[in-house]
This record gives C-alpha cells, sequence and structure tokens, in this order.
C-alpha cells in the first residue's frame, strides 16, 4: 500500500499528452520566427532605389550556411551539454586551430580534407590531452581544460602568424569566420553554390547519420556512464566518437561563421533546448531550431546594423536561451513561478471551504456562516483567516471560489457553501481524514503529528487513491481524532446535514 | 652614431618599460589565479574575460574615443555583469555550471565581436587596431602609466590577500567548514572574484581576452606541483607569473613576428609541463617514484612476512625454507620470487643458500618479526574495531607503535598470543 501511496506522488500531465504539445510549441515557435525572419529580411533586402531588383540569393546562402553549420553544432552540442562537458566543446574550438594551421602548412591548401584530418586529430588530442594532464597531474579537469586549450590556441595563433603568409587564414577570420562570403557562390556540376555549404552539408548529413547510428549507445552514454560501461557499451570509444564529430563540426563551421560562433552554436541552443524538453528526441528537435532561428535571425540583425553576422547569430542565440530561461513551459522561472501561484491559489481556496466545512460539522450544521472576508484576514470565528498564504493569493483563493460557485451569499449577506462547494469539501475533509488515519494505523506517529501531514496530503488525493486508502482502512468510520470520515458519494448528500 | 645610441636606449626603454608591466601582471595574476585555482574556478577567469569585450566596445561606443581606464572600467563592469549571471543561471534554474560558462563566455563575446563591428564601420573614428589588441593582446602599446596602473593593482591585490589570508586560505580549502563557523562565505568568495576580475581586465589590453585566462590558471597550477603550503604556493605562484612574463616577453620581442599574448601562454605551459613533470611534492615523476619505492617496500614486508610464516609452519626448527615453498603461499611467479630474494639479498636481509634455500639474516629474522606481528595487530585490531577502517591510512607502511596506543597493542598482542598466532616469548630458530 504505502509503495501504490509512493508512486502516485508525481502529479505531472501525461507524458504522451505533453509530447504532443511539445511538437505543437515547437511548430509555432518556428512559423513565428519564420515570419520575423521574412519580415526582417523584406527589410533589409529592401532595393535601394525602385526598379531595382531584389538580391535574395546571397542573404539565403549566407542563412542556409549559418543554419547548416548551427544545426550540426546543436545536435551535437546536446551531447555535450546532457554530459557537462560543454566546455570541452568550447576548447576543441579553440584548440583545432593549430590542427587546421599545420594541415594548411603541409598541404598548401584551405579545403578539402587536409584540414578535416588536421582539426579531427586536434580534437581528439584535446580530448585525451584534457583527460591525461589531469590524471598525469592530479589537477581538476576544469583546470587541465583550460591549461590545454589556452595553449593549443597560442600555438594555432603563433603558427599563423609566424609562418603562414595567406589572406585567407589570419586570426580574425578565425574568431570570425567569413561568413560575409557565404553570398558569393560558384558553380557546382552546373549549379551556382555557395562555397562553404560544400562542407557543412556533408557534415550535417554525417552528424544526423552518426547521431541516429549510436543513438542508443550515445543516450545512455549521455544519461548513466556507470550503467552504460556495465552494459558493455564502451563509453571511452562512444567519447572520442563525439569529440571527432564536434572537432568535424566544429572545423566544418571554423571557416564560414569562425571560433566564437561555433562555441555559441554548440552550447548556447542545447542548453536552451534542455530547459524546453526533458526527451532527448525533442531536445535535439529544439537545439536545431534554436540554431537555424539564431541563423537566420542573426544574418538579418547583422545586416541591419551593418555588423559582424557571426556575432550577431551568437547574440540572438543568447536572446533565445534567455527566452527559455525565463517561459520554458517546464522549468522557466516564469512558468514555474505561475505553476507556483496557481498552486497556492487552489490549495487556498480549497482551504478555506474545508474550513467552511468542519465548522459547519461542529456547529451541528444549519445556520452557521461564516464570513468568507474572513479570507482576507479579518477574523471570524473559524480561524480559516489565519491562512498562511500571502495576501494576493488569497484574494485570487477568494475569487476562485466565488467564480467556481463554492460559496453564495445568504439573506444577511454572509458566505455559505453551496452543494456544490459542499460536494467538494466534504471530499477535501474525507482526503484528509482518510489520510490521518492511514499514517495513524501504519506509521508510529504522535497523534498531533498527523494534522500537518494530512493538510498538505488532503490536494493530491485523487477518489481512485482514497478508494484504495479506503479499502486499506476496511472501512473505519472515524479519524484518530474521533471524527467521522465523510462518505465519498453524494448518495448521503447535504440534505442529512441540513436538517 | 649618437643618434643609433639614442635609439637604442628609447628601444630598450621600450622594452624595460613592457618587460616590468608584464612580469608585473604575471605575477599578479599567477597570485590571484592560484585561488581560483584552488577555489576549483579555474575557468571563471575565462568566463570572466570573454565577457569584457562589449564593456571596453561599449565605454568605446559611448565616448567615442580610446580611453584605456574608462575601457577597462567597462570590461570591469560587464565581466563581473557575465559572472553574476552565470551564478545566477546555476542557482535559480536547472542549467549546470559549464554550460552556464560556455553560454555567458560566447554569447558575450559575440556581443562584442558584433559591437567592434558597429565601430569598425562608424569610420575615422573606429580606429580598428585599438580594439582587436583586446582579443589577441598587444603587448608594444604598455606606456610607462600603464606600468604604474599594473604596479598599483598588483600592490592593492596583494594587499587584500595578505590583509584577509586566513579567510582566503580558509574558503579555499573547505568552503562548507567555513560556512559552518560562521564566516561570511559568499562575500570573501566575491571579493575573491573581483580580485580575479581586476587581473583580468588589466591584463585585457596586453594578453587579450582568449589567452588571459592561462595566465591565471597556469602558474597557481604549476606551483601546487611544489608545495603543499598556502604561503609558499602563493610566493611561488607569483614568482612563476613573473618568470612567464619576463621570459615570454622577451621571447616575443626578439622574434617580432611572433604576437606577445600567444608566446606568454605558450611560455607559461612549457613551465606548467616542467612543473608538472619535476615538482617535488605532488609532480608526476616524484609520484611515480614514491610510487615505486612504496611497492617496494610493501613487496619486501611481504616476502619477510612469507618466509615467517614458512618458518613458523615448521615449527621454528631452522631460519632457512626452500625457494619454491614461496610460491605456495602467495601468487608470485617463480621469476617474480626469484627477484624478490635477490633485492632483499642486496638489502642484507635474506642469504639464499645453496639448494634452493632462503635463509633469514639477523637483520631479516628482526624485520620478518616486525612486519608479520604489524600485519596481524592490525588484522585484530580492525577486525575487533571495523569502523575504524577509514581513519587508519596506508595499514600497509605504518608501523602499530606508531598508531595505536601502547596499552592496546598490548592488549591485541595477547589476544593474538592466546588465539595461539603468536609465540607466547621469544622464538630464535
Amino acid at each position: 500500500m504505502s509503495t501504490a501511496v509512493a508512486s502516485r506522488q508525481s502529479f505531472a500531465a501525461p507524458q504522451t499528452a505533453w509530447a504532443w504539445n511539445e511538437w505543437w510549441l515547437l511548430a509555432s515557435y518556428l512559423a513565428m520566427s519564420l515570419a520575423l525572419v521574412v519580415i526582417g529580411l523584406e527589410w533589409v533586402t529592401r532595393p535601394a532605389a525602385s526598379g531595382v531588383p531584389r538580391d535574395l540569393a546571397a542573404p539565403l546562402w549566407t542563412i542556409a550556411v549559418g543554419s547548416a553549420s548551427a544545426a550540426s553544432c546543436a545536435i551535437l552540442g546536446c551531447y555535450l551539454v546532457l554530459r557537462r562537458m560543454s566546455l570541452l566543446g568550447d576548447a576543441i574550438s579553440h584548440a583545432v586551430l593549430p590542427g587546421i594551421v599545420i594541415a594548411y602548412l603541409l598541404s598548401g591548401q584551405l579545403t578539402g580534407w587536409p584540414i578535416f584530418i588536421g582539426a579531427l586529430v586536434l580534437g581528439v588530442v584535446t580530448a585525451a590531452l584534457t583527460q591525461g594532464l589531469s590524471s598525469l597531474g592530479r589537477v581538476s579537469e576544469d583546470t587541465s581544460l583550460g591549461i590545454v586549450f589556452t595553449s593549443l590556441f597560442a600555438l594555432g595563433v603563433v603558427l599563423i602568424q609566424g609562418w603562414v603568409r595567406h589572406a585567407d587564414l589570419d586570426v580574425d577570420c578565425v574568431l570570425q569566420g567569413q561568413i560575409d562570403f557565404a553570398g558569393v557562390t560558384q558553380e557546382f556540376y552546373g549549379w551556382q553554390i555557395s562555397r562553404p555549404i560544400l562542407a557543412l552539408l556533408p557534415t550535417l548529413v554525417v552528424t544526423i547519420g552518426f547521431v541516429a547510428l549510436f543513438w542508443k549507445e550515445l543516450k545512455i552514454v549521455s544519461f548513466d556512464p556507470a550503467l552504460a560501461a556495465a552494459m558493455g557499451v564502451r563509453v571511452a570509444v562512444v567519447h572520442y566518437l563525439l569529440m571527432a564529430m564536434v572537432s568535424v563540426a566544429t572545423v566544418a563551421s571554423f571557416e564560414a561563421v569562425g571560433s566564437i560562433l561555433v562555441v555559441a552554436m554548440l552550447i548556447v541552443p542545447a542548453a536552451a533546448a534542455d530547459l524546453l524538453s526533458s526527451r532527448l528526441s525533442m531536445m535535439i528537435a529544439w537545439a536545431m531550431a534554436i540554431g537555424i532561428v539564431s541563423a537566420a535571425l542573426g544574418y538579418v540583425l547583422g545586416a541591419a546594423l551593418d555588423t559582424s553576422v557571426a556575432g550577431m547569430m551568437a547574440v540572438v542565440a543568447g536572446g533565445q536561451f534567455a527566452l527559455a530561461v525565463v517561459f520554458s513551459p517546464r522549468s522557466g522561472l516564469a512558468s514555474r513561478w505561475l505553476r507556483n501561484l496557481l498552486l497556492a491559489v487552489r490549495i487556498t481556496s480549497e482551504d478555506v471551504i474545508a474550513g467552511l466545512y468542519r465548522a459547519e460539522e461542529r456547529d451541528q450544521a444549519t445556520g452557521v456562516s461564516i464570513e468568507l472576508s474572513g479570507v482576507r484576514g479579518e477574523s471570524t470565528r473559524s480561524g480559516i483567516d489565519e491562512h498562511s498564504a500571502s495576501p494576493f493569493v488569497r484574494w485570487l483563493a477568494s475569487w476562485r471560489i466565488a467564480h467556481l460557485g463554492w460559496t453564495a451569499k445568504d439573506r444577511l449577506g454572509q458566505a455559505r457553501l453551496t452543494d456544490a462547494g459542499r460536494t467538494v469539501a466534504r471530499k477535501l475533509v474525507r482526503a484528509h481524514r482518510l489520510w490521518e488515519t492511514y499514517l495513524d494505523t501504519h506509521f508510529d506517529l504522535p497523534r498531533d503529528h498527523l494534522h500537518d501531514a494530512a493538510e498538505r496530503m488532503e490536494h493530491f488525493l485523487d477518489p481512485e487513491l482514497q478508494a484504495e486508502l479506503d479499502a486499506e482502512l476496511a472501512g473505519v468510520a472515524t479519524d484518530p481524532h474521533g471524527k467521522q470520515i465523510p462518505p465519498a458519494d453524494s448518495a448521503v448528500d447535504s440534505s442529512s446535514l441540513e436538517k | 652614431m649618437i643618434e643609433s645610441a639614442l635609439h637604442a636606449l628609447r628601444e630598450n626603454y621600450n622594452f624595460v618599460v613592457i618587460l616590468c608591466g608584464v612580469s608585473l601582471l604575471g605575477a599578479g595574476a599567477g597570485i590571484v589565479g592560484a585561488f581560483a585555482v584552488l577555489r576549483k574556478r579555474a575557468l571563471t577567469g575565462d568566463a570572466l574575460s570573454h565577457a569584457a569585450l562589449p564593456g571596453v566596445c561599449l565605454a568605446f561606443l559611448v565616448l567615442g574615443e580610446r580611453n584605456l581606464p574608462a575601457m577597462l572600467l567597462g570590461a570591469l563592469a560587464s565581466g563581473i555583469l557575465g559572472v553574476a549571471i552565470i551564478s545566477a543561471l546555476v542557482r535559480w534554474t536547472r542549467v549546470r555550471d559549464d554550460a552556464a560558462i560556455g553560454i555567458i563566455l560566447s554569447v558575450f563575446f559575440g556581443l562584442g565581436i558584433a559591437l567592434m563591428g558597429i565601430i569598425q564601420r562608424m569610420g575615422s573614428v573606429g580606429n580598428k587596431a585599438g580594439l582587436s589588441s583586446f582579443i589577441l593582446g598587444k603587448t608594444t602599446g604598455i606606456t610607462g602609466a600603464d606600468v604604474w596602473i599594473i604596479l598599483a593593482s598588483a600592490a592593492i591585490c596583494l594587499a587584500a590577500i595578505v590583509v584577509l589570508y586566513k579567510e582566503f586560505l580558509a574558503v579555499s580549502f573547505d568552503a562548507d567548514f567555513t560556512q559552518s563557523l560562521g564566516w561570511p562565505v559568499y562575500a570573501i568568495d566575491l571579493l575573491l572574484m573581483s580580485l580575479v576580475a581586476a587581473a583580468v581586465v588589466i591584463g585585457l589590453p596586453t594578453v587579450g581576452v582568449i589567452m588571459i585566462s592561462a595566465l591565471l590558471i597556469m602558474p597557481g597550477a604549476a606551483a601546487r606541483f611544489w608545495t603543499d603550503r598556502l604561503s609558499t604556493l602563493l610566493v611561488l605562484a607569483g614568482g612563476l607569473g613573473f618568470v612567464t612574463g619576463v621570459v615570454g616577453t622577451t621571447l616575443s620581442y626578439t622574434f617580432d613576428k611572433l604576437p606577445a599574448g600567444p608566446v606568454i601562454v605558450l611560455t607559461g605551459a612549457a613551465l606548467f609541463l616542467l612543473s608538472m613533470l619535476l615538482g617535488h611534492r605532488r609532480g608526476a615523476i616524484a609520484r611515480i617514484l614514491a610510487h615505486r619505492r612504496f611497492r617496494r617496500s610493501w613487496q619486501e614486508r611481504q616476502l619477510l612476512r612469507t618466509l615467517y610464516e614458512l618458518i613458523e609452519s615448521s615449527g621454528f626448527r631452522q631460519r632457512s625454507v626452500p625457494q619454491d615453498d614461496l610460491l605456495s603461499l602467495r601468487a608470485w611467479s617463480p621469476a617474480e620470487a626469484q627477484k624478490l630474494v635477490q633485492e632483499a639479498a642486496v638489502a642484507g636481509l635474506v642469504l639464499p643458500l645453496p639448494g634452493g634455500r632462503v635463509a633469514l639474516t639477523d637483520q631479516g629474522w628482526q624485520q620478518a618479526l616486525e612486519a608479520t606481528r604489524g600485519h596481524r595487530l592490525w588484522q585484530t585490531f580492525l577486525a575487533e574495531y571495523p569502523e575504524q577502517a577509514g581513519s587508519v591510512v596506508n595499514l600497509a607502511s605504518v608501523s602499530v607503535d606508531d598508531h595505536l596506543p601502547p596499552a592496546l597493542s598490548d592488549e591485541l598482542q595477547a589476544k593474538l598470543v592466546a588465539a595461539g598466532r603468536w609465540p607466547a616469548s621469544e622464538v630464535a630458530p
């Protein structure tokens, strides 16, 4: 019995319903953002003079490049955030720099396989070095991380400034990328295509393939590495594969959007998505959506303000994260406040009518009427004005009671329980006394410890659970204080009280 | 001739100024950073420095000109704002600290870059050189006045540390305990972070946003390999930071293609690596050697105890046993046993006899007695007081008599004798 009670203690909405709500929320968010982007593009690309054709190709290519980069980063970022390794992503995106430079120095070209291999190697080396330093030197993870990535980045900068003489590879372009050139297209098998997309699209495909292929392993390693190891998943292999993928996504995005944006796109959308959903698939969907919106709106804002598009993308991502922090339905600050408020109002209003019910009961029930204004703190004989809720909550609660028709004014202008109110109140009192009785029979508690627990539980015992309790108690008629437990059905309705 | 000499002097004067500035900065950052490392806030400096960038740009936008103190104040303000947001996120939402640091770091930096873009497009006012030096740092920009600023801030940091040494020490090593003593841990932490912020901001123009955190972390982490005392650690961290500054600046000055910030960071990394390997307190080599020493003495005691047990089971008739019998009590391979015996023979504890027997020397016998007695006393002690197992470190290496009161060890020994596991009187085969 007690386990049955414990297992019912979650009061969350059913999962399936919530999943649908989530999809709708995501879809409407995307639609809203799309509208914003369209309006923004309309304004940004307005022709300087009438008669000049509107040039949409360059902005759209830029957005496509940004979105492809943001999407692959966001997917991988989810795993980094879940595994509490966000900063490893940050470190890798800085530390691949020397890999790129060395590959460039060896191969003489800035595109293609060598760069990817250089970055891949450095990414894995970063992860391994961080772990190695912290185990060999017994320093904490974050210390060794801070040392490894600053040193590797410094090495990269020294290599660039000391040995590279190439206009395409300087420190500014490493930091900020060259998304401004993403609009420049080139011929590719008869199509006019933006060059960075040639690297980014395959990266996105590979990323999705990687996640799909290792879905189960990644999931279990992210949520419970110890269990994963016990089940025979090679946690280290999965870890280094993930790090390799992060390096690939980083370097593919590097040229287009620069290292800062890569960090922002890895961590920010994923962290926001983590606030928005507690299911992995949904979280990834949210992260991709947020990343893509960042890319599109970031471009619009960057173009409107005539400044770094990469920087603006990071800012837009940050703005969306802030929105998620405040308004996320599950864990947002505003939603949490609202949920707590609603619960407080419900509990207060229920407490009040339960109090009225008890007062009726105490005075053998007929003519007693109690000032509902007692809810607002004036003295009445029932003591309900002593409710600990704040004045605002009590005000809302009194409104709720009136709105639900739980009380009505009698001839003297005093509030009395209506039949509907009495039914609700009786159920509450029944729940309260059942719980007290249950606690009394099953736990060795002093009598004066029963009331407070029941006072909390009465609001959460659904009829099903009450029936179970009733069956468990085998028809005990009175609670430990000797008061009658009201019946569940309304067969013996208020008529018996109002005799 | 005279002109070139003057030129050289002027050059050298600049160099000396830069050298002073950077090395003082290194020393200050090292000392402050040591606390950050101990407090497990190594990456706070990183978040701070990235978050400082928009402040620099905003100060520039507001004033419309390059004004170093104003920009540094802006940097300080936005850096502290960033760190405050991080701690608020961790406190009030379910965002974890690593994600919070990453978010603030990248979003603020992105904002800084965007603001910088706006400044650059403002034309003549937005001369780019001044601002982009904040990202990767530029030591050549240090003037005599800057050195005085750095010196003054280093002095303030030092004074704060000297005055609040005890408080910082307590918070760095056991914040929870400090809290339970009723000390204002939050305020102390805040002050510590302000010192870190000050060090970061002063370092920004010279070392740059991305790598200043290295200057904070590396000296402190490196010094940790050399000492277990906080006072020594701070002096060492300051010294290592100073050396990093001197060597890094000299290198970047000599090879003028090389930017100063990265060279300084690489110098720091080299010092860290050296300390990690060579540090005599916690360095890798020292630790491996200590581990090996411990292993050897443990194995030696193991061997002596085995010999004793064999002699005991033969009724203390003779002081030598067949070497092969060793293998029956321990999971040694014959080669391992041979090696152990040889090592013990070199130490003068055993004597290999012809015919494959091993004998204990007098010294060996005494040590074997001691090792076995200690082992059995520990066994009895832990059987009696199992809850003490956690409080006794390294059972194998510490002697019983050093650790237990004499009365207790006598009592335990009496128990052993009663159980027939220890001879009542002295035996000598």
